[in-house]
């Protein structure tokens, strides 16, 4: 096996190896554990993505009030913490929750924050339906306990034209 | 893609296009709690399962499988190492031809992949979009029109699509120009991996190159910028060859030659130094030292050389140093009735002229 390489910093076994290139010129450092973790490198493992994009922007901008108030999803209770841990999210709703968190992020990881490509028409679609017939179930409810019986068969009847025209949907 | 147009595009080995989904209302599979997982799951499988293309194809939760199986799915590029490390409620489809599989509960609940072989990134598109488009027609995806596909991971929000490519480059490797390569193409927001993706060496000088970016460009601007970084790839790759043989031809042959005596003559072969022979041997069919034939061997072999392949072939679980005497064995056999390469090659046959003939062809097969 070849000779171990010793820290460039304090002579200790190296274990960290970094190769840069700058304006092509290849450049290495080779250091060991703990010069490692002062210089703020850290084990290739521990590191995500979260916390590259995510750190430098609560140490220079305001984003850190911002942050801190995020709390913790509301629909899955996913934490800012675990985000920064595995730089993945809880559910579709953490979107909406670390939004100020993610625009930055997103920002310096695409080459837009717009969706561009395919959208799912059909799924959408049966979406306003079902949406639309749940508010109308709760309307029902709420006549029929208010004794509204007239209003009460209106939305009956509005709620099977809707499920009708749904399965003719589904079955087109 | 037809065996004669594969052997135009010596470079691309093969395409792949894949697609992550989310249901909505459900927790993504890294946060789900165990029930929720399994709700998914009852969810996607036979939906997914009752797609035309998983017709007679094989339905499975990875719980259900050894070891062995599983490990041979992710040599296949068919399962991921994750889905294979987690495999609590997780399920895969896999269609009888093996070109397209379905994952649920890897990273998203839905992980849907469609490989061709050669260069054929418009039509792997569009057979996993139409896919993709017959679940959405009984599953609600997480989607908002501002950001598109919700992803459990930021980086594949959006349009959800990673697109691949498998190249060989051995003339690049040979050459030291394959880090001038991946730093050229790293800063268009192209990556480059190694054969099983994240985190894997570049063993037989295959890498993968894929979009890093989903958001902010449709699909088939995604594809085409991919596309003509993989085309300006094939040039350096083309030019790295005709520079060897013009330079230092008798190198190249030395490299090739020892590859195939080794391989007829070994007794004692790691998958890695497989890996790289059999890659050097591909290039001699490039270079046509070895008969066309050659080709689906070695891509075979690529595959079948994999430590879970061996073990299969064996038909037991063994250690590693068995395993290298197993393989060995296995490539003598294969390299037994191998004429020996022919070593009057004068030029390069895979010269520019044929790739465009495939780029052409490429745009043809997707008129077909």
């Amino acid at each position: 096996m070849a000779k171990a390489l010793k820290c460039d910093v304090c002579d200790k076994n190296a274990t960290v190896h970094l190769t840069q290139i700058i304006n092509n010129q290849i450049h290495k450092i080779d250091l060991c554990e703990s010069c490692a973790e002062e210089k703020g490198i850290t084990n290739p493992d521990g590191y995500s993505l979260a916390d590259l994009l995510v750190k430098p922007e609560v140490a220079s901008e305001d984003a850190a009030e911002s942050f801190e108030s995020l709390g913790e999803c509301p629909e899955c209770g996913y934490t800012q913490k675990e985000f920064k841990k595995t730089g993945r999210l809880g559910c579709e709703q953490c979107y909406e929750t670390f939004r100020p968190l993610l625009s930055r992020a997103l920002d310096g990881m695409h080459r837009g924050d717009q969706h561009k490509g395919k959208v799912p028409e059909e799924a959408l679609e049966r979406k306003s339906y079902e949406d639309r017939i749940n508010l109308l179930e709760g309307d029902l409810q709420k006549a029929i306990a208010n004794e509204q019986y007239e209003e009460a068969a209106e939305y009956r009847d509005e709620i099977l034209e809707l499920k009708k025209s749904l399965e003719a949907e589904e079955t087109a | 893609m037809t065996e004669g147009a594969a052997k135009k595009c010596p470079v691309v080995l093969m395409t792949r296009v894949r697609l992550a989904r989310n249901l909505m209302n459900h927790p993504f599979p890294g946060w789900a709690k165990m029930p929720q997982k399994k709700d998914v799951l009852e969810t996607c499988l036979p939906a997914v399962a009752s797609l035309r293309p998983m017709k007679r194809g094989i339905t499975a939760e990875i719980e259900e499988l050894s070891e062995l199986e599983k490990q041979i799915l992710v040599e296949r590029h068919l399962i991921s190492r994750e889905l294979s490390g987690s495999p609590e409620r997780a399920g895969v489809v896999i269609s009888k031809d093996q070109s397209v599989s379905v994952m649920i509960n890897e990273e998203d609940h839905l992980r849907m992949q469609v490989v061709k072989s050669g260069y054929q990134f418009k039509s792997a598109w569009n057979t996993v979009n139409n896919l993709d488009t017959a679940l959405e027609g009984g599953l609600n995806y997480a989607f908002s029109s501002r950001l598109g596909y919700l992803t459990a991971c930021p980086t594949n929000v959006g349009t959800g699509m990673r697109a691949s490519a498998m190249m060989h480059l051995p003339a690049l490797v040979i050459s030291n120009q394959m880090e001038k390569v991946v730093r050229a193409v790293n800063q268009l927001g192209i990556a480059v991996r190694g054969l099983f993706g994240e985190g894997s060496d570049a063993s037989g000088s295959i890498f993968q190159i894929s979009n890093q970016t989903t958001l902010g460009e449709s699909e088939e601007a995604i594809i085409k910028r991919l596309s003509s970084v993989l085309k300006t790839i094939i040039d350096q790759e083309i030019n790295a060859r005709e520079k060897i043989l013009e330079t230092d031809p008798d190198k190249l042959l030395d490299k090739i030659g020892r590859a195939y005596g080794i391989l007829q003559n070994s007794h004692l072969l790691s998958s890695n130094e497989c890996m790289n022979l059999v890659s050097l041997v591909r290039f001699g069919v490039d270079l046509e030292m070895f008969s066309e034939e050659m080709r689906n061997i070695v891509d075979r072999l690529f595959i079948e050389c994999q430590p879970g392949h061996i073990q299969h072939h064996a038909g037991k679980s063994i250690d590693t140093s068995e395993r290298d005497a197993y393989r060995s064995e296995y490539l003598r056999k294969q390299f037994e009735n191998i004429d020996k390469p022919e070593n009057s090659i004068l030029k390069v046959t895979t010269g520019q002229e044929s790739m465009n003939t495939e780029s052409n062809n490429e745009e043809e097969n997707e008129k077909g």
